[in-house]
């Protein structure tokens, strides 16, 4: 009974503590590292210069929550610790727009 | 919750010190919110000659940089599931790497300030540009620089016997500190070093 449980948890990538087993830990990694690697490419791509802030800060988002979800176990805690933690990412975030909408003008001087 | 973890009741159910972790993350969000909006906002401004910071960073240098801490996280998780596993031998290891990792991002940071400040000219007191791009990464760093000793005393205490299976909170709450300071140079390096000059 205890080597079915066992199996199964392994199989949804869990371990008995709750948390992902080191195989996906493993797979979120080369995640990241292959994600790492597309930003740079866009990066050095004019033709993608358009869209570029639009795919980078996509990127970094999609690299921010796997890290945040799966490492640091937000996925499989309780949601206490997401509220907390988000609500210092919301006023992070308010922090940044505010400062950047006030200073808007100053953004776009050339000294 | 790990696995024989021995908790004393709490009015929430969960451990406080997780929680307090937690709380300091969020709220050390708001530092590194406003040290972001403030480089964002003087990316490029002096009084005396304006920069490009496309001429001044290095990508792919830092790229490498960005992939160490990476693995560093990737480490660090291992050696919290080894604990889990009560595999004492495994974390000593993988905390190790992790702490070495972190050492080799501070290395990577202690050449690319001298290169910036000998060859390309920018320093902390140089211009605004230069004050908000080492005061950001500077904090970055210092935070790195807590968490590599934070690691290696969680070393020294499995030497003394103190870490155990039962006590694999303590490297958990060390974890989310390291990965915290991760995800702020995953922000950092997209906003700082890739998204260009508005």
């Amino acid at each position: 009974m205890a080597d079915e449980q066992r199996r199964l948890r392994r199989r949804s990538g869990v371990n008995e503590a709750g948390h992902p087993t080191a195989l996906r830990y493993v797979q979120i990694a080369l995640i990241l590292s292959v994600l790492t690697l597309f930003e740079v490419w866009v990066y050095y791509q004019p033709a993608l210069s358009r869209f570029l802030i639009a795919i980078l800060l996509g990127l970094s988002a999609v690299k921010f929550a796997l890290v945040v979800l799966f490492y640091m176990h937000l996925k499989f805690d309780n949601r206490l610790f997401s509220a907390l933690f988000t609500l210092g990412m919301t006023i992070a975030g308010c922090i940044i727009i505010a400062l950047i909408v006030l200073f808007r003008a100053y953004l776009f001087a050339s000294v | 919750m790990a696995v024989g973890h021995v908790e004393e009741p709490t009015t929430t159910g969960l451990n406080h010190r997780k929680l307090l972790m937690w709380a300091f993350l969020g709220s050390d969000c708001l530092l590194f919110g406003s040290l972001i909006s403030t480089y964002m906002i003087y990316r490029g401004k002096s009084v005396t000659q304006p920069i490009n910071p496309r001429h001044v960073f290095n990508i792919p240098y830092t790229s490498v940089s960005a992939f160490v801490l990476l693995m560093s996280s990737l480490a660090m998780v291992l050696a919290l599931a080894a604990i889990q596993r009560g595999d004492v031998h495994r974390m000593r290891v993988w905390l190790v790497a992790t702490a070495c990792l972190g050492m080799v991002f501070l290395g990577g940071q202690f050449y690319e300030f001298t290169n910036f400040a000998t060859v390309k000219g920018l320093t902390i007191g140089g211009n605004i540009f230069g004050t908000t791009f080492f005061v950001l990464t500077g904090f970055h760093g210092t935070h790195v620089t807590v968490g590599v000793i934070w690691l290696l005393s969680v070393v020294a205490a499995s030497y003394q016997g103190r870490i155990k299976q039962q006590n694999s909170l303590d490297v958990e709450i060390a974890g989310l500190y390291w990965h915290f300071v991760d995800i702020v140079w995953i922000g950092i390096f997209t906003l700082v070093y890739l998204v260009p000059a508005m």
